[in-house]
C-alpha cells in the first residue's frame, strides 16, 4: 500500500494539516555483502502537525529504524526525509544535532532519566543543552512538572518514582523546549493500563493543542484507539494506514 | 552541561570514591617512592653538600664516590696550593671508624677531620656546645641523629666519653648535619686529632678542600689542578653528581624504586581507567540519550574531560595529603631523617596523574564518540 498517496490527498483536500514529516522512498540497509539486510524498503510517509501517528507492527519490521531516520539519528541508505521543512541530508552533523535540540522531543522506552538528577533536573536537560541558564531552566522545569502533576515529587530521584511518574518526568523533558515534533518509543510499554492510558491522553493533548506532530512507536494494542492515525509496518514496508482521520479531514 | 557531568559523577558514589581512591593510591605510592628515592640518593652525597665553605674537592684520580677515597700524601696539599688560581687549600679527612661506648657496645661512625686552623668543613650549625670547643684535647662533635643512635632515649649531655681506636674521645658539642647514606653517626674532630682516632695508615688525608681566587672560574681552576698534579679536582656540584651517578649506576636502588614507582603508576592507571571506563559504560545510555537530544560530541567530550579532571585533582590532592601526613608523622624518626616530600616528586607525579587521567578519559571518550545516538531506541 502506498501511504504517500493517502497523505497527499488528505492534505490537499483540507489545507489544514501541515506536513511535519515527509518521507519519500526511504530505504535503509544494514551490514555489508552477504550479511546485508534491508530494514526499510521504500517507505513513503507523511506525518502532519496536530496529529498523533502510531507506528505499529511486529518486532523487526522497521519501526525503530524509521523513527530513528525521521529524528535524524540515522542516515537512510537512499530516499529523502524532510522534517519541519528541512531536508535532513543537507545538514552537517553539528547542524543536525542543533536541529534536534531545537525541534524534536524524545520519549524513550526506558525513560532514560539520569539517575543522579532529580525529576526537575532531568526535565530541564533540553534547556541546558540549549545553553539556557540553569536557574531559569529549573524554574521552567518546575512549572512543567506542575502541569504533568508531579510538582510534589519534583525533588525526587528517578529511583524514588513509580514507572508512571518517571514517564511523566520524561514527557516534561520531551516537551520543555517546545519541540514541533515529538518522537516516542513504546511510551506505555512499561506501564499498567491506567497509567498507559493517562500518558497517551497527555500526549494526545500536547499534540493537538500545540499543533505538534507526535509519532509513537508502539506494540501496545490497548492504546491503538487513542491515536489519530495508525500506520502498520511489516518487513520494512507500510502495509496499512488507518484512513479515519483523513476522512474526518475531508468532511470538515 | 558541566553541572550535569559533575552530578552524574557524584551521583554514583561507589564508583566516584573508587576512582578518587585509585588515583590517590597511585599518587601516594608514586610521590612517596620518588621522594624516598631522591632522599636516599641525596643522603649518599649529603656530606658534600654540608661543606659550604669550600668550592673545590681534590682527590685521587680514581675516586668514584665520596666513600672510597684513598689517602693522599701531604705533599699533594702543597702542590695544590701552588696551582695558579687556588686561593687556599686545606686537609680534610673522611672515613669510617668504630666507636666503643662506655657500656661496651660498638658503633661504626663516620669521622670528619677538619683543618685545625681554618675549620673548613665544620658543621653547618651547632645545636649544643661551641665549635671552638673542638680545639680541646680529644674533642669531638656529633650530629643530633648520631647522638640518638649511640645513646637512644638518653637526654643530650655534653662531656660524655667513649673510645675511638682505643683513644678517649670527649663529646663537646651536638650539631646539625645531613644524614649519611648508611644512617651512621657523624663525628667531627680536628685533623690532627683524627690522626689519633683513625687506625694507622700511611696517608690520612682523603680530600683537599680548596677555594679558587676571587673572580677565577672554579671549573677552570679544577682543570688546572688536574693538569699540574694528576689528581682529580671537582667543583662541589660535580662531585655531588658524580657520587649520585655512582649509586644510580652501580647499585640496585634505582631499579628497586623504579619498579615500585612503575607499579604505582600501572596499578593506579589500571584501577582508574577500568573504573572510569565502567562508569562511562554504565552511563552510555544516558550519553546516547543526550546525543539524541542534540548535545554535540564536543560538549560530551567536555563533560567526560571534566569528570576525569575532577577525579584527577581530588585523587592527587588526597594522595599528596596522605604523603605529606606520612612525612610529617615520621619527621622525628631518626633513621628517616632527610626524607621529605620532594618538589620534584610533586611535579613529576602530577605529570604522571595527568597522563593516567588523559589515558582514562581518552578510552571513555572514544567509546562515547563511536556511539550511534540511534542506540537510544534499542532499549
Amino acid at each position: 500500500m502506498n501511504d504517500c498517496k493517502l497523505e497527499n490527498s488528505a492534505t490537499g483536500a483540507t489545507g489544514r494539516l501541515d506536513q511535519a514529516v515527509i518521507c519519500r522512498d526511504v530505504v535503509k540497509e544494514f551490514g555489508e555483502g552477504d550479511s546485508r539486510t534491508r530494514a526499510l524498503q521504500g517507505i513513503d510517509l507523511d506525518v502532519h502537525a496536530g496529529q498523533m501517528t502510531l507506528l505499529v507492527g511486529p518486532s523487526g519490521c522497521g519501526k525503530t529504524t524509521l523513527i530513528s531516520i525521521i529524528a535524524g539519528l540515522l542516515q537512510p541508505t537512499s530516499g529523502h526525509v524532510q522534517v519541519l521543512g528541512h531536508e535532513l541530508h543537507e545538514f552537517k552533523p553539528r547542524e543536525l544535532a542543533d536541529f534536534r535540540a531545537a525541534n524534536i522531543g524524545f520519549l524513550f522506552q526506558q525513560y532514560k532519566l539520569i539517575p543522579a538528577l532529580t525529576a526537575v533536573e532531568n526535565a530541564a536537560i533540553p534547556l541546558l543543552i540549549a545553553r539556557q541558564p540553569r536557574v531559569k531552566a529549573l524554574r521552567q522545569a518546575e512549572e512543567l512538572l506542575d502541569v504533568v502533576g508531579l510538582a510534589a515529587r519534583r525533588h525526587a530521584y528517578p529511583a524514588q518514582l513509580s514507572g508512571g511518574q518517571q514517564q511523566r518526568v520524561a514527557i516534561a523533558r520531551a516537551l520543555i523546549h517546545q519541540p514541533r515534533l515529538l518522537v516516542c518509543d513504546e511510551p506505555t510499554a512499561a506501564l499498567d493500563a491506567e497509567s498507559g492510558y493517562r500518558v497517551m491522553e497527555m500526549l494526545r493533548e500536547v499534540a493537538i493543542h500545540a499543533e505538534r506532530a507526535v509519532i509513537i512507536v508502539t506494540h501496545d494494542s490497548r492504546v491503538l484507539a487513542l491515536g489519530d492515525r495508525t500506520v502498520s509496518l511489516s518487513d520494512g514496508r507500510i502495509m496499512h494506514a488507518d484512513l479515519a482521520l483523513e476522512e474526518t479531514a475531508h468532511e470538515t | 552541561m558541566s553541572w550535569v557531568a559533575l552530578r552524574m559523577l557524584w551521583g554514583d558514589r561507589g564508583k566516584y570514591v573508587g576512582l578518587v581512591m585509585g588515583v590517590a593510591f597511585a599518587v601516594f605510592l608514586m610521590t612517596q617512592q620518588v621522594s624516598i628515592f631522591m632522599g636516599i640518593l641525596r643522603r649518599t652525597a649529603s656530606q658534600i653538600i654540608d661543606v659550604t665553605d669550600a668550592q673545590l674537592w681534590v682527590m685521587d684520580n680514581k675516586v668514584r664516590f665520596i666513600d672510597e677515597a684513598p689517602g693522599l700524601p701531604d705533599t699533594d696539599l702543597m702542590r695544590v696550593r701552588g696551582v695558579p688560581g687556588v686561593a687556599w687549600a686545606v686537609r680534610f679527612y673522611k672515613g669510617q671508624v668504630r666507636a666503643r661506648l662506655d657500656n661496651g657496645n660498638f658503633r661504626n661512625v663516620v669521622l670528619f677531620g677538619i683543618d685545625d686552623a681554618s675549620m673548613v668543613g665544620a658543621p653547618r650549625a651547632m645545636l649544643r656546645g661551641e665549635l671552638s670547643d673542638l680545639q680541646r684535647p680529644n674533642a669531638v662533635i656529633i650530629d643530633k641523629a648520631g647522638y640518638e643512635y649511640m645513646w637512644p632515649g638518653e637526654p643530650q649531655r655534653l662531656g660524655r666519653e667513649f673510645q675511638l681506636n682505643d683513644r678517649r674521645a670527649v663529646l663537646v658539642g651536638i650539631c646539625d648535619a645531613s644524614p649519611p647514606f648508611t644512617t651512621l653517626p657523624v663525628l667531627y674532630t680536628r685533623y690532627s686529632q683524627a690522626q689519633d682516632f683513625v687506625p694507622r695508615e700511611r696517608n690520612l688525608m682523603t680530600f683537599i678542600l680548596a677555594s679558587p681566587e676571587p673572580g677565577a672560574d672554579a671549573t677552570e681552576v679544577c682543570r688546572r689542578i688536574e693538569a699540574r698534579t694528576g689528581l682529580m679536582a671537582l667543583t662541589q656540584r660535580e662531585f655531588f653528581w658524580k657520587t649520585i651517578y655512582y649509586f644510580i649506576g652501580s647499585t640496585g636502588i634505582p631499579v628497586n624504586f623504579g619498579i615500585t614507582i612503575a607499579l604505582g603508576f600501572i596499578v593506579g592507571a589500571a584501577v582508574t581507567s577500568q573504573t572510569f571506563y565502567l562508569f562511562t559504560i554504565e552511563n552510555l545510555k544516558y550519553f546516547g540519550a543526550l546525543k539524541a537530544m542534540g548535545l554535540s560530541d564536543r560538549r560530551i567530550v567536555g563533560m567526560i574531560l571534566l569528570q576525569a579532571l575532577l577525579v584527577g585533582v581530588m585523587g592527587f590532592g588526597i594522595g599528596v595529603g596522605l604523603n605529606a601526613t606520612f612525612f610529617e608523622a615520621t619527621s622525628g624518626v631518626t633513621h628517616l631523617a632527610g626524607l621529605y616530600m620532594a618538589p620534584f616528586a610533586f611535579v613529576s607525579v602530577a605529570v604522571a596523574v595527568f597522563a593516567i587521567i588523559s589515558l582514562t578519559a581518552l578510552v571513555a571518550i572514544r567509546r562515547v564518540l563511536v556511539l550511534e545516538p540511534a542506540v537510544v531506541f534499542r532499549g
